[in-house]
């Protein structure tokens, strides 16, 4: 180790890796990460990449990035300003400026800081003075360079040299991190291992850009974060979309069904269908469909079967299954709709986060259609969310509406690896041949959830659609039927409130303020709560999984505070919705519209504001 | 598939408790009945079909199995049908659609089912018109039909089933006549032998909307000149006197007289149903009266891996050489540490 002139203690930090769309940062950034869970950090990333796979190179609109936050204390969310910064081009540095915290470490490519890089990324001369960054900690290497000077002599061609240009960057940040090159180099020879002369490359440039780091005196500061106190047990990096499948497959696994996805590719759900396809081994049957109607509806088909059935969407498409969603309904088969939200409405901001589908899951579908809505708040709380709707589906013979979105689905932190065995069980309501015969719209006193008959089984042959059914099955127009259907069916979905664990409170249990939340801004929310409270502020926070129903002790949580406020990416969904479901109290609203997450700093804000009477 | 059961199932155990409720007269009741005999004869365990059905006339039929059934969405039969097939294999699955529901706001779920080869039979009833929605024209309708949404006769040129299913690379395809149990018994019996997506159109009148509809084709006059009965392994010869027949020329079929011109029963094209080379099936399926007789029968079978069974295979080997046999096994994979 090189001696390091001064280091600074940090409890976080948040490193941001931006470049062209092929510059593998996402790479880049995983591998850092990854390192850094090792070390017993604390992490939570985020990626942030343009909707064309490859823009125009050298742009702004072509640059990719890729966010974490590493953390002796525990993190919740990417962090709102980076630390650190490497910016491949100019392009990365107008992309990143206003996300900068002051004194950051800028690490860049001077090669490609030519005039015309410089003037595609939209400045004139100077990137760092038009965009006021000049008192920052910059660093530039001519990387490119560096890189071709490291591999001359051998054998590859010159594309694939300045391939390894990411690398270099990657070995530099180690440095300033003072992190072990273990678990990459690991990576590099399990990648490309059947390239034993790219591996060679990609590891020597990595080395390269770690010793270059440390020759250089300039890269100082250097930072040290240690581990953060993290519960004991096994871990891994998980993010929304794998977590979610993952937490299906527990479902079926606890529930003894065998899996079926129906979907079709949409941007950012996608992750789900492919992380499913590949269950091959764990007997899930998947089918990318010729559109968003024909995934929800191969999976009713499946559900009517006795499958676990699933599909996956983001709100375009949920809006295209909305009426195969009302079949579900009608039918009350068990079927698992996942909508991973994105910024709307039509094509909208297809990469970018948003919430604005809550009132869709809801409401988005003719007559009167009760669905259960659940919301995840965290990539990891996602497995849990998606076991739940699942649990919820099958008990309760419904379809649920499952809310993730981009942040989730994209963002990735560490998860203790749960043990089946301690999961939940799942109790399926088979129906079994009895002297009587099947009734398929009989119900369980208890929880209204009709039995379940399956194709195959002889003696409980029965046909079920979309018309209004009598108890026999039997189609019916007769109007007390069909308002005794009506609320039987609304009852059902109102009774799941049952397996609703109450709403907890972060903070004092009586207090100034409330902050409420929903689904996906959990981290900024609990953070900046958290941090109120650190400073001396009276307030606390509340934060909901389950919309519909909504848990049973809301209103008993709410009347303790002087003041609500409901924080949401959209223009004030969940708060009208409390306003309808909870009349008594006051809600103020904090919103946010952009395609992004809250930050922290924001919310403290607009909390200080409101505890001022301002 | 499902197995042999040895059991003695008549016609009538397959009908519901539910009162059919089609117009007096319409086709769809002999379609139900010989579906219902069809059935009895196969002697497949009741429990193992699976009825499914979009909306319309057609879709109605469901209600009128005494077998598992599921009554869909307009256009989306093909899609649930092919879910319930996936999921389950074993299953026997019917589809029960009409040219409104299969070929218009189900055309993509259609294509589809037969470009994957699921197996499911596609029961098409074909009365060029939507009956249901009492009245207005179907994307089979003639050109120049006047309905309620076309006073003036329409502008569009109709799709023909077969035309569009074998361009679909469909592998089975038949046709058959509501009222023409016999016919109907056979072509039913085929499909159901057949692994794959095997689809029958019917001919059928709705008396209502469309009366007459396939007059030319069907009435004792005409029919035996309008039509012709394919059987693989047979020469192609019709007519009410048996002496007509259809040769290929210049890669066009053509009709000819026996006797005329020096034509014997020999220059006539046999029918070959398995011939895997669309061509010929897709000139048989697309023959119009007046210029030629409209095929009846099996027109192509072709045996190819169906869908379902090329996913049970690629189970299989997944299975076989896989790690992961839980979801313990599962969530341990790959990349972990543990903190002590």
């Amino acid at each position: 180790m090189g001696k390091r002139s001064k280091v600074i203690e940090r409890d976080t930090v948040v490193i941001k890796f931006s470049g062209d769309s092929g510059d593998g940062m996402q790479l880049t950034g995983t591998l850092f990460s990854n390192t850094s869970a090792l070390f017993g950090h604390d992490i939570s990333t985020f990626p942030d990449y343009p909707a064309e796979i490859r823009a125009p190179q050298g742009t702004v609109g072509g640059v990719s990035g890729f966010q974490v936050h590493i953390g002796h204390k525990l993190v919740n969310t990417p962090g709102d300003f980076a630390d650190v910064l490497v910016a491949m081009n100019p392009a990365a540095i107008r992309a990143n400026a206003r996300w900068l915290r002051k004194g950051s470490t800028i690490i860049y490519d001077s090669d490609n800081f030519t005039e015309k890089h410089i003037q595609r990324a939209g400045y004139k001369e100077d990137p760092f003075k038009e965009d006021k960054l000049d008192d920052m900690n910059l660093i530039g290497a001519p990387i490119s360079s560096l890189v071709k000077e490291a591999l001359k002599g051998m054998d590859i061609d010159p594309k694939s040299v300045l391939r390894t240009k990411n690398m270099f960057a990657l070995g530099m940040v180690y440095w300033l991190f003072d992190s072990k090159l273990k678990y990459t180099e690991d990576f590099i020879e399990d990648k490309f291992g059947k390239k034993p002369l790219v591996a060679e490359a990609n590891s020597k440039v990595l080395r390269a850009g770690y010793y270059y780091a440390e020759t250089i005196e300039a890269l100082t500061p250097s930072y040290h974060v240690s581990p953060a106190p993290i519960a004991k047990g096994t871990y891994r990096n998980i993010n929304g979309n794998q977590a979610i499948s993952w937490g299906l497959l527990a479902a079926a696994e606890k529930a003894g069904l065998k899996l079926f996805i129906g979907s079709y590719p949409i941007t950012p759900a996608t992750g789900i269908l492919e992380e499913l396809a590949l269950r091959k081994d764990l007997g899930v049957k998947s089918l990318q469909a010729e559109d968003e109607i024909a995934g929800i509806c191969t999976a009713i088909g499946a559900s009517f079967t006795g499958r676990l059935a699933v599909t996956s969407t983001s709100g375009p498409g949920l809006a295209l299954k909305s009426e195969a969603l009302n079949l579900a309904v009608m039918t009350e088969l068990p079927l698992v709709v996942i909508d991973v939200q994105r910024g709307g409405p039509s094509t909208g901001l297809p990469t970018k986060t948003e919430q604005s589908d809550l009132w869709q899951a809801l409401y988005g579908r003719n007559g009167e259609s009760p669905v259960p809505v659940i919301a995840a708040g965290t990539p990891c709380d996602c497995f849990t969310f998606a076991f739940q709707a699942a649990k919820i589906a099958v008990e309760y013979m419904t379809p649920v509406i499952l809310l993730s979105d981009s942040y989730l689905a994209n963002g990735s932190e560490p998860w203790k690896i749960p043990s089946m065995k301690d999961m939940p069980s799942i109790t399926v309501p088979w129906a079994v041949k009895t002297d009587k015969d099947y009734l398929p719209y009989e119900r369980d006193p208890k929880n209204l959830a009709r039995k379940w008959a399956v194709p195959g089984t002889p003696g409980l042959e029965h046909r079920i659609g979309g018309l209004e059914k009598t108890i026999k099955g039997s189609v019916s127009y007769t109007p007390e039927n069909h308002e005794y259907m009506v609320k039987m069916r609304d009852e059902k979905v109102e009774r799941v409130v049952n397996d609703v664990p109450d709403l907890q409170v972060l903070g004092k249990k009586t207090g100034e303020l409330l902050v409420i939340g929903w689904g996906s801004t959990y981290g900024p929310i609990y953070t900046a709560v958290s941090e109120l409270q650190d400073e001396g502020f009276n307030v606390s926070a509340a934060h909901f999984n389950y919309i519909r129903p909504l848990p049973k002790n809301t209103a008993k949580v709410f009347k303790a505070y002087k003041k609500l406020v409901v924080c949401e990416l959209n223009t004030g969904q969940f708060a009208n919705y409390l306003r309808m479901k909870h009349q008594k109290f006051d809600y103020h609203q904090y919103n946010k519209i952009q395609g992004l997450p809250f930050t922290i700093g924001e919310i403290k804000d607009y909390c200080k504001k409101l505890l001022e009477g301002k | 598939m499902a197995e042999t059961s040895n059991n003695h199932y008549v016609a009538k155990d397959f009908k519901s408790d539910q009162e059919v409720r089609w117009c007096p007269g319409c086709g769809d009741h002999g379609i139900l009945s010989s579906l219902q005999k069809t059935l009895a004869e196969l002697d497949i365990p009741k429990e193992k079909y699976v009825f499914v059905s979009g909306i319309g006339c057609s879709s109605r039929l469901p209600y009128y199995m005494n077998t598992y059934g599921f009554h869909g969405i307009h256009g989306r039969a093909a899609a649930i049908a092919t879910g319930v097939k996936i999921a389950n294999p074993d299953l026997m699955v019917w589809e029960m659609t009409g040219d409104g529901d299969a070929l218009a706001i189900g055309g993509n779920h259609y294509i589809h089912a037969i470009r994957r080869n699921i197996d499911i039979k596609i029961i098409l009833f074909n009365n060029e018109i939507y009956g249901l929605t009492k009245g207005q024209y179907s994307p089979t309708s003639k050109k120049g039909l006047v309905t309620k949404t076309s006073p003036y006769g329409t502008i569009e040129e109709a799709f023909k089933i077969g035309e569009l299913t074998i361009g679909a690379n469909g592998r089975f395809f038949a046709r058959t006549v509501d009222y023409n149990l016999a016919l109907s018994n056979e072509v039913y019996k085929e499909a159901a032998a057949f692994h794959g997506t095997a689809v029958v159109e019917v001919i059928q009148n709705c008396v209502i909307f469309n009366d007459g509809a396939h007059d030319a084709i069907t009435n004792k006059e005409t029919r035996d000149d309008n039509t012709i009965v394919l059987h693989h392994g047979q020469p192609m010869i019709f007519g009410k006197n048996r002496d007509k027949g259809i040769i290929l020329v210049n890669l066009k079929l053509k009709v000819v007289r026996l006797g005329e011109g020096g034509i014997t029963e020999k220059d006539l094209l046999v029918h070959d149903a398995h011939e895997p080379n669309p061509g010929i099936h897709y000139r048989l399926a697309g023959m119009t009266y007046p210029e030629y007789p409209v095929a009846l029968g099996v027109i192509r079978a072709i045996n190819a891996q169906t869908y379902d069974g090329a996913m049970l295979e690629q189970h299989e080997k997944v299975q076989a050489s896989s790690k992961i046999k839980s979801v313990d096994d599962l969530l341990m994979s790959g990349s972990t540490w543990t903190v002590k």
